[in-house]
């Protein structure tokens, strides 16, 4: 039954063949860009939280 | 270069963490009362002045919506601003946005506190605060956006560090997804109608309530998770790289998951189907960010014996990947037609709240408060008895709840040698996992007596320290560095906060438009059955005393196509709950959760007297029933003033009543009121036609009976 109603509206098919095509461009592009990312932007990034300016607070040595 | 000095806001931060101790403990403490009026029903305390309004339906919103949102909601806000601040590099946007967003939250927890007992609900699954709250959440929830935004434009750092990423897509999607399910019909100051009705109204909440948990409960504290681990651990987060993937995988296939929800009920068939697909692929990107959050601490194993710290958030970030393992299992529609319905529901919500939200925010918690109050802990041996008797009530929550879960779902489901369900009595499965229910009450409470020696231990250390309400720091003033040549567009985008939220903005409307728009599309064409009527006056009074007594909490209105099921609550009839039976129901009430047996047949099914007695007297109706009593319902009368509003109200969305109908629905309400009245005094039964309890025998008798006069009466 909802074979036919979905039949009934225009161009149904075109509904999952747009949300593949944008998943898979997408997500192509982003892994082709994060495995030639310019690996000292990544170090960099990735010392973000260490490197906070928040050094002055005199506890910032881990509680043991 | 020359250093800039500024002042971090710690202030806001203290505010938030108050109280997100104080509502941890609010909100614990009533779900532990409503775990014992599970197997007590005394607790309902029914027959008291109060009893009306800490019943069990009243009271589980409640417990949800302050875990959720007081508790949980609080410590996002304390951790995104603590965090923020640092990795941006500048105090918070604006003090005043800051103050107006903690006042505003306390105050609408607040209203939620006061409006739930009273019975003020929606009745969707943690959006049951009515519309006036709704409007205020809004608005705060835009405070929060414009403070965040701002503090992210007048950042001292040229990129956004992966937290930001997320907190950001937490403020875009939430603001989304709480206005779209919010839309209803006001008809006094606390009553409205949801705009959609049946399986919309289903799908949307479902849209909703599934990212919900992935927008406030998951996506915050997955940013809190990559500053709070990698400080914890005093090394960086273990491969940025896959921080990436993790974040726009992750908002971009959540948003797709929500019909899991609605497995095997009147949801077009398709719609499930993308609901599995995307559960499914969801695994990828959950467990790509657990690997990640373990692995920071690769190296630094020896150090998570010690600190409790790292205890709770290596013991959450587990439970992260054990939930979000559990959460697609269950979306394989064979899995879901044994769980659904059932406790295993409970533990897995509770494996990702517990264990997740509660952990994750005790380990930053203990992280934070000593540095902010320029301190040591107050005592290491206590966080780590926290620590140990919160896993031990993990652990004697979410066993006893799975056990009950398989138990009772076998028991529904099984047949004898005679072809007929072995437990017709749909009591003696809720009797046989009462001492289920019992132990996970055990866990529970274990678990709050954790969080009250947090708060002692919180509290004696922030005594021992001085507090800094402003904490100093210098850092370099932003420079502007212009990229050559391009390529690197992640990058570049970055470096654009804007866009970068548009970016993600339209990366959840994708998912959220392509889910939806199909069943709008259809709304003229959903297969109405012809001999399916909007409901009487007096039904839809009765319906609204059934939403506002939370009815839907432990009693589903959605027949699954199983022969169990049609068996158990269609025996005569055969049939199971189709999408055209809904199309009047603002808002649809299908339930989640069977505590109690599916009500969608039961119209017909017993005499008036028998439910005039069992709503009064349910534990002597059916020997061993939990269900509280609603004496209430015998004094209080309806509000027939209301009659002709609500009629309107409906109305206006799509309830097709005859115009003016409104002069003569209370002349219809009496003459229905009066039938009822009659048919029980021919048991001696005495009661007014305008109590309460007649509108709702008036509704229980209603549903299910459009089907049963007419089964084959479909139009196409």
């Amino acid at each position: 039954m909802y074979k036919h109603v979905l039949q009934s509206i225009d161009n149904i098919a075109i509904w999952p063949v747009i949300s593949f095509v944008i998943f898979f461009t997408f997500f192509i592009v982003l892994l082709w860009w994060v495995f030639t990312a310019d690996k000292t932007f990544i170090r960099e990034m990735s010392e973000k939280p260490l490197h906070d300016g928040a050094e002055s607070n005199v506890n910032a040595e881990p509680l043991t | 270069m020359q250093l800039e000095k500024i002042h971090y806001d710690n202030k806001i931060v203290k505010a938030f963490i108050i109280a997100t101790v104080i509502f941890g403990i609010v909100g614990m403490t009533v779900g532990l009362l409503a775990a014992i009026q599970l197997f007590y029903p005394l607790f309902n305390f029914s027959d008291s002045a109060v009893g009306q309004y800490v019943s069990f339906g009243r009271i589980r919103p409640l417990h949800t919506n302050a875990v959720i949102f007081a508790f949980v909601g609080n410590a996002m806000f304390a951790g995104v601003y603590y965090s923020m601040q640092r990795l941006l590099k500048t105090r918070l946007f604006s003090d005043a946005l800051s103050w107006t967003h903690f006042w505003g939250w306390q105050l609408i927890i607040l209203a939620a506190a006061i409006t739930l007992p009273l019975g003020m609900t929606s009745a969707k699954e943690y959006a049951e605060l009515e519309w006036p709250i709704d409007i205020a959440i809004a608005l705060i929830w835009v405070v929060f956006g414009i403070n965040m935004i701002g503090t992210i434009i007048k950042r001292r750092e040229q990129h956004m560090y992966v937290a930001i990423w997320f907190y950001i897509a937490t403020f875009v999607t939430v603001a989304v997804l709480h206005i779209v399910n919010s839309f209803e019909m006001p008809v006094t100051l606390f009553k409205s109608y949801s705009w959609y009705a049946g399986v919309q109204d289903a799908l949307v909440q479902w849209w909703y309530g599934h990212n919900a948990v992935a927008f406030f409960l998951t996506t915050p504290f997955l940013g809190i998770m990559y500053y709070f681990l990698p400080k914890a651990a005093n090394r960086p987060v273990y491969s940025y790289r896959l921080s990436i993937i993790h974040f726009w995988s992750l908002i971009f296939i959540y948003i797709w998951a929500g019909p899991h929800h609605l497995l095997y009920t009147a949801l077009p068939d398709w719609a499930q189907s993308l609901g599995v697909v995307f559960s499914i692929m969801l695994i990828a990107p959950s467990w790509g960010g657990m690997l990640n959050g373990l692995f920071t601490l690769r190296g630094a194993w020896d150090r998570v014996r010690e600190d409790a710290v790292l205890k709770f958030m290596v013991v959450a970030v587990t439970a992260y990947g054990m939930a979000t393992l559990e959460g697609p299992l269950l979306s394989l529609k064979n899995v879901n037609a044994i769980a659904h319905y059932t406790d295993w529901i409970v533990a897995h919500v509770h494996v990702g709240g517990l264990g997740w939200n509660g952990f994750l925010i005790f380990g930053m918690l203990y992280w934070l408060v000593p540095r902010m109050w320029n301190t040591k802990l107050y005592s290491s041996k206590l966080a780590n008895l926290h620590f140990w008797i919160g896993t031990l009530g993990i652990v004697f929550y979410a066993l006893p709840m799975y056990v009950s879960g398989v138990v009772q779902s076998l028991m529904w489901k099984e047949f004898a040698a005679d072809g007929f369900l072995r437990y017709q009595n749909f009591l003696e499965t809720t009797t046989q996992i009462l001492p289920m229910h019992m132990l996970r009450a055990v866990g529970g409470g274990l678990y709050l007596t954790g969080v009250f020696i947090m708060a002692y231990n919180l509290v004696k250390t922030a005594f021992a320290g001085s507090f800094i309400a402003n904490e100093e720091a210098e850092v370099s003033p932003l420079v502007k560095v212009k990229h050559t040549a391009g390529g690197y567009w992640h990058r570049i985008l970055e470096a654009k906060p804007i866009l970068f939220t548009v970016l993600a903005l339209v990366a959840i409307l994708i998912g959220g438009i392509i889910e939806l728009v199909p069943t709008f599309l259809i709304k003229s064409n959903v297969p109405t059955i012809a001999s399916v009527k909007p409901y009487t006056p007096l039904e839809l009074h009765g319906r609204d005393i059934y939403i506002r007594e939370g009815c839907v909490n432990c009693h589903s209105q959605m027949i699954r196509p199983f022969r169990s099921e049609v068996q158990r609550y269609d025996p005569k009839g055969g049939e199971y709950s189709k999408a055209g039976e809904y199309v009047y129901d603002h808002p649809f009430l299908w339930g989640s959760k069977r505590t109690g047996p599916d009500l969608q047949r039961l119209g017909g099914k017993y005499a008036d007297s028998w439910h005039f007695r069992h709503m009064l007297t349910p534990g002597e109706v059916s020997t061993g029933s939990i269900m509280p009593a609603y004496p209430w319902l015998y004094e209080q009368q309806i509000d027939k003033g209301l009659t002709a509003g609500k009629i309107s109200a409906l109305r206006t969305i799509g309830v097709p009543y005859a115009d003016g109908y409104e002069a003569v629905a209370n002349d219809e309400l009496d003459a229905q009121a009066n039938k009822i009245v009659a048919s029980l005094k021919l048991e001696g039964l005495e009661t007014s036609s305008d109590a309460e309890i007649i509108a709702l025998i008036a509704y229980l008798q209603r549903l299910g009976t459009d089907i049963k006069l007419n089964e084959t009466a479909q139009n196409k």
